[in-house]
């Protein structure tokens, strides 16, 4: 069992100078190798997925396309390590990361990941302001948060604008509409400035025109910033956005 | 950090909770007010009887008393040494005393005691209790022209009382004016005696007006001579009517006539006449209605306790007064090494009212355990509406969880909700418990009116107010409980948060 190596788990990037998402452009980030996942109903276990294949390179934008009810969300959870597999490996930059104890885990989401989902999940007691530091604040002490709260609330500001929605900053998240929680949430994702966007039928509950918006805001990030997404969607117009497409089929994957 | 914002928001968004520590607040409060009160209570008890018993009594087991206090004394002061204050020998008798009021006679049962003026006051309150000025100075047995006080001494509010009106009269101008009267009473039933004769009957307890230790063949005259002076109870010879004002039976400058048995065998009662020369009031009822008080010569010399031949008189107890400070409990182990346990009791006042201290104690105690079950049963209202916010709030725990919070983390969450749920339970339980403890006798009035019921009973315990004492300690232990049961009551709920499972949080709906 590998250890995480410091470079995953120790590197806290709200120190750390910038750095670009998309260093390696090419090189595989994610894997998965033969991945097997089922859930317990009662005495029947109901296979989800049944032996995953796939690799996610930097600085790609994947779609991960398939039916409701394939196991494309389970994968991404997988990836997210949110999940555990019953069999099988991910890989993250060239490390077994699907065996790692629950705090590396956390350590891993909180600051490689950003995960977007399709009912925003933000936190209702929580400012849009507050939401998008929440991977900040869970990082740091109350002290280290304190000391830094300057350079966090700039830097949140910042993706605020680049959402687009700096003056719904003071907002609780019912204030907001879909689009401009979506936005908020891709804010929230993008605080610790990840290697790898997960994200989970973005547009799932908006609008066409809505969702055309955040579908651009994600393919400039990708383009731009050369961030790694992986999106899930049934919506295959949403999808053929995306550079490669991957295509889930009752728990296996079909090639496009 | 997000540990702390979530509680705060939390705190300000979930009323339900605020709902929940309600309980704990009133427990609290109630737990702070009891307190308060039972030490108020006790203090003042415990005053009034270390007031009226000196710190350590050595007493005689037999009624008879034994002979040469001096000799004692000196024994006592050897064993003890330094610590000892002051040392009064008395003399303990049950006895029954009897006051004429309109013909009727009154009668009480107490116990006399014999105590020596000059030494009694430097081993108890006693003096202070007095009700003529001069008196608390220097006790002496002999009746005041007056100037006895109309308003209790011992409360400097006045406002409170109610003036003892019987009481300005109190003293010679009394005596005198009683015996005026008396004698207009004979000078009427002298001229037609037949009325009387021809019933036959005759009041068998009727004050014979022969004088007793005044010499045979003199009249004794009550306007200008008194018998041996004696100082009652106010209870023995007062009671409080539904007003709250005092009403006498018997003054300072009345007759009493007190039986009790001679120090002889086979035991013979004899009976005495006293004249009231002051009152005591130590505000326990118990005490107030129990003992009386005359010079403890007068008292040997009716009990025939001196012996004829040396003038060496009897004592039943000596009165112990300790320096503040002072281990009674470990001077009482000495001095019994040194008296006969077949002839003497040595105890400290604490002894003597060991039943009554004990029980006090003990009413605290179980009422303390049942109040902080009140608060027990609160923590199970928190239990219960934490797993209901846990359930409510699953699909954040999810998204704080996605975001990388620890099981831990979460469950600091709802651990630092339910402290902070007990904090101000606590802090405000704990203002409540304050202010009512300082507004207690507007409060009880205030019910008393409302009701038409007084709460406090003031002739109970001869208190006007109700005696309170917070003491620091306490409401400290009773707040770090109160905050500690709500801590304990989050942990179950903040545990099932913390197990959740990322995922199923999620897509929980």
């Amino acid at each position: 069992m590998s250890s995480l190596p410091s470079d995953i788990a120790q590197t806290a990037p709200w120190t750390k100078p910038q750095i670009a998402p998309g260093t390696n452009p090419g090189q595989t980030l994610l894997a998965t190798r033969d991945l097997f996942k089922s859930y317990q109903k009662g005495p029947l276990g109901i296979p989800v997925l049944q032996g995953i294949d796939m690799r996610v390179n930097e600085g790609e934008f994947l779609a991960i396309i398939g039916q409701s009810g394939c196991g494309k969300s389970t994968l991404l959870h997988l990836l997210g390590t949110l999940d555990q597999p019953d069999a099988g490996e991910v890989h993250f930059d060239g490390h077994r990361i699907d065996n790692l104890p629950s705090t590396s885990r956390d350590l891993l989401r909180n600051r490689h990941f950003g995960m977007i989902f399709q009912f925003y999940h933000l936190l209702p007691e929580l400012t849009t302001l507050e939401n998008v530091l929440a991977p900040a604040l869970i990082a740091e002490s109350t002290l280290g948060y304190w000391l830094r709260r300057g350079q966090h609330r700039r830097r949140a500001m910042e993706l605020l604008e680049l959402v687009g929605i700096a003056d719904r900053a003071k907002h609780k998240p019912r204030e907001l509409s879909g689009g401009e929680m979506q936005r908020a949430a891709i804010a929230r994702a993008l605080l610790a400035q990840p290697r790898v966007l997960l994200a989970d039928e973005p547009t799932g509950n908006l609008d066409r025109a809505t969702g055309e918006q955040i579908m651009q805001m994600l393919r400039q990030l990708n383009r731009e910033q050369k961030l790694t997404i992986v999106m899930v969607t049934h919506d295959p117009w949403i999808a053929e956005q995306a550079d490669r497409v991957v295509r889930l089929v009752e728990g296996r994957i079909q090639k496009v | 950090m997000y540990k702390l914002l979530l509680c705060w928001r939390y705190l300000r968004t979930r009323y339900i909770a605020l709902v929940c520590i309600v309980s704990v607040m009133l427990g609290v409060a109630t737990m702070i007010v009891v307190n308060s009160v039972m030490a108020g209570f006790t203090h003042e008890m415990q005053a009034r009887m270390n007031g009226m018993l000196g710190d350590l009594i050595l007493e005689s087991r037999s009624m008879d008393g034994v002979p040469d206090a001096a000799e004692h004394m000196a024994k006592i002061r050897e064993v003890a040494g330094d610590t000892i204050l002051g040392m009064s020998p008395t003399i303990h008798v049950p006895a029954l005393m009897y006051i004429e009021l309109n013909g009727q006679l009154i009668t009480h049962q107490a116990t006399i005691v014999g105590i020596d003026e000059l030494t009694y006051s430097g081993v108890s309150q006693f003096g202070s209790y007095l009700q003529h000025p001069q008196n608390r100075e220097q006790l002496a047995f002999t009746l005041r022209p007056g100037g006895y006080d109309v308003y209790d001494h011992q409360v400097p509010d006045r406002a409170l009382l109610k003036p003892r009106k019987q009481m300005e009269h109190a003293g010679w101008a009394h005596r005198r004016h009683r015996a005026m009267l008396k004698k207009q009473r004979d000078l009427q039933q002298t001229v037609p005696p037949v009325k009387a004769d021809a019933s036959g009957l005759q009041n068998p307890f009727a004050f014979t007006d022969q004088p007793n230790r005044e010499e045979e063949g003199r009249d004794f005259d009550p306007a200008i001579e008194t018998h041996v002076g004696i100082v009652l109870g106010i209870g023995t010879c007062s009671y409080r009517d539904a007003n709250g004002s005092d009403q006498f039976v018997a003054l300072p400058g009345d007759d009493v006539r007190v039986s009790f048995p001679k120090a002889s065998l086979p035991p013979e009662a004899i009976s005495e006449f006293y004249t009231i020369v002051d009152l005591y009031e130590s505000k326990m009822s118990e005490y107030d209605s129990s003992f009386m008080f005359v010079p403890l010569r007068e008292l040997q010399q009716s009990r025939g306790m001196i012996d004829p031949e040396t003038g060496i008189g009897k004592f039943t107890s000596i009165q112990i007064k300790l320096q503040p400070g002072a281990d009674a409990a470990q001077i009482r182990d000495e001095l019994r090494n040194h008296f006969p346990a077949q002839l003497y009791i040595v105890s400290t006042w604490r002894d003597k009212q060991g039943p009554l201290l004990a029980a006090v104690q003990m009413e605290t105690a179980v009422l303390n355990v049942l109040l902080f079950m009140i608060i027990a049963v609160a923590g199970f209202g928190i239990l219960a509406i934490f797993m209901m916010i846990v359930v409510e709030k699953t699909r954040d725990i999810g998204i704080l969880k996605s975001l990388g919070a620890s099981g831990e983390g979460v469950m600091g969450i709802f651990l630092g909700y339910g402290f902070a749920l007990g904090i101000v339970g606590a802090g405000v339980g704990l203002g409540m418990g304050l202010l009512f403890v300082e507004f207690i006798n507007e409060i009880a009035d205030l019910l008393g009116r409302v009701t038409g019921q007084p709460v406090f009973d003031p002739s109970v315990y001869y208190f006007y107010k109700i005696p309170t004492i917070i003491d620091p300690l306490t409401v400290v232990w009773i707040c770090a409980g109160a905050v500690m049961i709500a801590i304990l009551a989050s942990v179950l709920p903040a545990w099932r948060a913390a197990s959740l499972h990322p995922v199923r949080a999620l897509r929980y709906e």
